[in-house]
């Protein structure tokens, strides 16, 4: 098959097959329509450089009520926070309050540049100073850096830091990551992605590091250990003090993967339990919307050992105030930092959005998160527990995980449960992760769903656990009531159609 | 301010199904010693309070809204139509995440396609995927699919020094774990001095399109050369420039990476933004992050989804292509919405406008006694002064005497280049804020130590 050929859409559509649920904004429109106006040039024009110019620009020819209509209506075939359950575990799927969007959207920080002069952009360093220190108050460590995009990249920032720390006390030997087989997949890929190598230990029966298998591997080799908190099986490991000191004790450093902080503020500190690193996800914790896949925002957050190794610029204070005058802040590059791991300072329209959520909810609404997140996901835990077969029966955080699967029927998975769930009007939880569970469904509803839409989940799921007894193939036919039925994604991987325009020629 | 809904009679009959008498006891895993520790944070805040505190940050920021902003270095001020923020505001895009579940999320798949699309057309690719965090990284990714291509065998990438320098940077940053080499940037090397760094080992050679100081640099023997020597050619590009200057397809690239910010996404202080990355097919199975494709459902209808997912790291752990797992989808579709609203003729327009107020702008300055505008090259929407006074100075001035937010001290990443200022203008940017510009500059000296006039 031909480049050309390729890129067209090869998805021929049956004469009987239903039409799209809404056309391409590609095959909208009519030539030379246009959706914006621009002003006519006030300056005398400039001869434009022919030669480099292009002929061709193949982008939509539509109007704005068309690119208005064709959007909304995309709109709609999604579900979403603001729309209905999303009880997606280890995603933190969270209300996202309004009021956040409109701070965000304030010219002062929307419209500023990020490279004025820091004396005329003082509200935006105050705020992520302010917000450095909330951080580092709220997991006991030292420092904060706000750069990482997002949570994986905060991950890499921590084992580069770890890394590096190592190599500057001249043991540059060390070059094994502990990762537990429950981890999420971005632990062992950033870990590879550093350049280190990644020593996977199992979990014992309880879903919990086994401690002796931990012991073997514990060496001079050993540059550090990543572990989510709590695990990703939603559960706090008790003997999380024996694990921090066993790599301690053999020179290594904790990493902390912070996921699940949402059933940690106000509870414990990071720092306290003898971390020392971790990234927050302020698109999980602190409500920072998640955007249909992005942006986030994953600060990490140090201690002493560490602080001189953060990726930067941070935001520190240049000349202390006083009671009449704010101090006067600036940006500085930690001593031994790793180096920049993007662009300017951050993702900072999420930093905005997780002071003002900081901000409204302030130190006791913060545990009362916490509180509510981990009440929820037991409350629903204990109603499913009879029904739903539960690999580790005990008091969960903000998060558990159940098996899709009965012995007594036959052929049901969790991806038939979770599609079937979608007929009720809710997200399915995740499913197979953790991948030490077989057909898991992790389920976390957070705090801000009601006593009312964790009823509503509950009975859902009774109901499909009869249903795929009774009527099986209703599970397997699942979804019926979504904008598509199940989607080919065998026949995506083969076919790779992955953009609808053709190539264009190459001009003699 | 809280976003909790219970009441005390819900938390009293939860408590009780689950079988404990109090919140506290919720946490009994947690070592005890350790459990519920003081946080030193202020008291919650009613949304009211939150807002004016909030405000009162915002105002003390100098933006663009309120100032002539003659700044870009990468994040510029360009028009955006208020159809792509009401989009954004949509809840069902914004609340939504990862479209892990195609049948619920076929709004974001189809956006995210169509963005695809749209990339490919504008770069001359033939795949693009859904984003990274922003230019930077997108250089950084194409690095690592440099080293994936060559199993680790080419350990070299040339890369200009006409490339931002904080991409640079991060390039730096992401391979200071294995073997790969960044080589070319120090000095001043031009095109043809990096086609002469070639050799066996170069897995890939960087260049900007337009360079960092606005420049179109003569690329002709470029693409020839890198792929006589088996290497990869990668543009970084800015895509307002793509509106009117030939693709990188054109040209030959094998990888085109950019910050997409100009394209219909606030400056926001410096993110988020969005990295695009869009290639060649036959390096489809090597690109990290999400990539959306096209198929059917059940009953034969088109639909989209998440595809060629064994790179990805939920799945392929250790071995997969980049840990990267969210990237920066919404405004991913900002992008989208900014070019179907722009389409073909509206992005030109303001490649255009851009370019001819740039052109006016650089003729006023040059012009003036003590200032040279670098015209050795054709140049886009962005241009070099060499100053008569050290630009830190200068920007002062402007800022103070005449509320202008002026251009990047270029002085700061490169030494041999003191006193040169680097000068974005855009469609945004009217004649008379160039020629209040233009003023400003003539006559510093008649200011700079008097009172402040703005």
């Amino acid at each position: 098959m031909g480049t050309a050929e390729m890129t067209q859409p090869t998805t021929t559509q049956a004469e009987s097959s239903p039409p799209p649920l809404e056309p391409l904004i590609y095959e909208l429109g009519a030539p030379g329509r246009v959706g914006v106006s621009l002003p006519k040039t006030d300056v005398p024009e400039a001869p434009l450089p022919e030669d480099l110019l292009r002929s061709e620009l193949d982008l939509p020819e539509v109007s704005e009520i068309d690119v208005v209509r064709h959007f909304v209506r995309l709109s709609q075939l999604n579900h979403a926070i603001d729309t209905g359950f999303y009880p997606l575990g280890s995603c933190t799927m969270k209300y996202n309050p309004k009021l956040n969007e409109d701070m965000a959207r304030l010219p002062g920080f929307a419209l500023a540049h990020p490279l004025q002069d820091p004396n005329a952009t003082q509200g935006a360093l105050a705020l992520m100073y302010t917000l450095q220190q909330w951080l580092a108050e709220i997991s006991g460590m030292k420092a904060v850096s706000l750069q990482p995009a997002a949570g994986a990249q905060g991950e890499f920032a921590g084992i580069l830091m770890i890394r590096a720390y190592h190599l500057a006390n001249g043991e540059a030997h060390r070059t094994k990551i502990i990762v537990p087989d429950s981890a999420h997949g971005t632990n062992p890929a950033t870990t590879a992605m550093a350049g280190l190598q990644v020593v996977e230990i199992p979990s014992d029966a309880n879903g919990d590091v086994d401690l002796d298998k931990l012991r073997e591997v514990c060496g001079e080799d050993v540059a550090g250990m990543m572990i989510t908190v709590p695990n990703t099986l939603g559960v706090f490991e008790t003997r999380i003090q024996e694990i921090v000191d066993i790599i301690h004790g053999c020179g290594g450093l904790m990493y902390m993967d912070g996921a699940n902080m949402n059933a940690m503020l106000g509870v414990a500190k990071p720092a306290d339990l003898g971390f020392d690193v971790m990234h927050y996800n302020l698109h999980k914790t602190f409500s920072t919307p998640h955007g249909g896949g992005g942006p986030g925002s994953g600060p990490v957050a140090v201690n002493e050992k560490l602080a001189p190794f953060l990726p930067g610029p941070i935001v520190t204070v240049i000349e202390e105030g006083d009671d009449d005058t704010p101090p006067l802040y600036g940006f500085t590059m930690p001593e031994k930092s790793i180096g920049r791991v993007k662009a300017f300072w951050g993702n900072f329209g999420m930093l905005v959005r997780a002071f003002a959520y900081i901000a409204a909810n302030g130190a006791q609404g913060l545990r009362d998160v916490t509180n509510h997140a981990v009440l929820n996901a037991n409350y629903i835990r204990a109603r499913l527990k009879d029904v739903y077969p539960m690999p580790f029966d005990r008091m969960c955080g903000h998060e558990f995980v159940c098996e899709g699967r009965w012995k007594d029927v036959e052929g049901v998975h969790a991806l038939d449960i979770s599609k079937r769930l979608m007929d009720y009007g809710m997200h399915p939880p995740t499913n197979y992760f953790p991948l030490i569970v077989p057909e898991a469904l992790l389920i976390e509803p957070t705090e801000t769903e009601s006593k009312e839409t964790c009823d509503r989940f509950i009975e859902a799921m009774l109901k499909i656990a009869e249903e795929a007894r009774t009527n099986p193939d209703l599970l397997h036919e699942a979804p019926h009531n979504t904008p598509v039925g199940r989607v080919d994604d065998v026949l995506a991987a083969k076919q790779l159609v992955l953009c609808c325009r053709p190539i264009p020629e190459p001009e003699a | 301010m809280t976003y909790i809904p219970h009441t005390d009679a819900d938390r009293e009959a939860m408590l009780a199904a689950i079988g404990v008498s109090s919140m506290d006891e919720l946490f009994d895993r947690v070592p005890e010693s350790l459990r519920f520790p003081k946080l030193d944070l202020p008291d919650g805040l009613s949304e009211l309070e939150v807002s004016a505190e909030m405000r009162g940050l915002a105002a003390a920021n100098a933006h663009a809204g309120d100032y002539a902003i003659f700044l870009g270095a990468g994040a510029y001020n360009h028009f955006v139509p208020s159809v792509v923020n009401h989009i954004l505001l949509r809840g069902e895009f914004y609340t939504a995440y990862t479209p892990y579940q195609p049948e619920l999320s076929q709004g974001t798949l189809q956006a995210i396609f169509e963005y695809q699309s749209m990339m490919c057309a504008l770069t001359g690719m033939e795949v693009a995927n859904a984003s990274h965090y922003d230019g930077a990284t997108s250089l950084a990714e194409a690095a690592t699919l440099a080293r994936a291509h060559f199993r680790g065998k080419r350990t070299k990438i040339i890369l200009s020094p006409g490339i931002h320098p904080q991409y640079r940077a991060v390039a730096r940053t992401y391979h200071q774990g294995n073997e790969l080499k960044f080589v070319g940037d120090k000095g001043s090397a031009t095109i043809p001095d990096l086609i002469d760094m070639l050799d066996e080992d170069t897995a890939m050679l960087v260049v900007a399109y337009p360079n960092f100081f606005g420049q179109i640099d003569d690329f002709s023997g470029l693409a020839q050369a890198v792929h006589d020597a088996g290497a990869l050619l990668c543009m970084v590009v800015d895509p307002i420039a793509l509106g009117l200057f030939k693709s990188p397809g054109e040209l030959g690239a094998d990888i085109v990476v950019g910050e997409g910010q100009p394209l219909g996404i606030p400056l926001s202080f410096g993110g988020p933004y969005l990295g695009f990355f869009a290639t060649r097919k036959k390096y489809v199975r090597q690109i990290a992050g999400r990539i959306v494709g096209e198929t059917v459902d059940k009953h034969g209808r088109r639909a989209y989804v998440m595809t060629l997912r064994p790179r990805e790291q939920d799945i392929r752990r250790e071995k997969a292509t980049s840990n990267i797992c969210t990237n920066q989808g919404l405004m991913a579709l900002a992008a989208c919405v900014y070019m179907s609203a722009m389409g073909k003729h509206g992005l030109r327009r303001a490649a255009e406008l851009s370019y001819h107020k740039a052109h006016y702008a650089a003729e006023q300055i040059d012009a003036l006694e003590g200032y040279s505008v670098d015209r050795s090259k054709p140049f886009f929407k962005e241009f070099v002064v060499t100053c008569p006074r050290p630009v830190a100075e200068l920007n002062e001035y402007l800022f103070d005497h005449w509320g202008i937010i002026g251009g990047y001290d270029l002085g700061q990443d490169y030494p041999d280049r003191a006193n040169q200022m680097l000068i974005a203008v855009t469609e945004m940017n009217t004649k008379e804020e160039i020629d209040t510009l233009v003023e400003a500059l003539r006559d510093p000296d008649a200011h700079i130590g008097h009172e402040h006039t703005h």
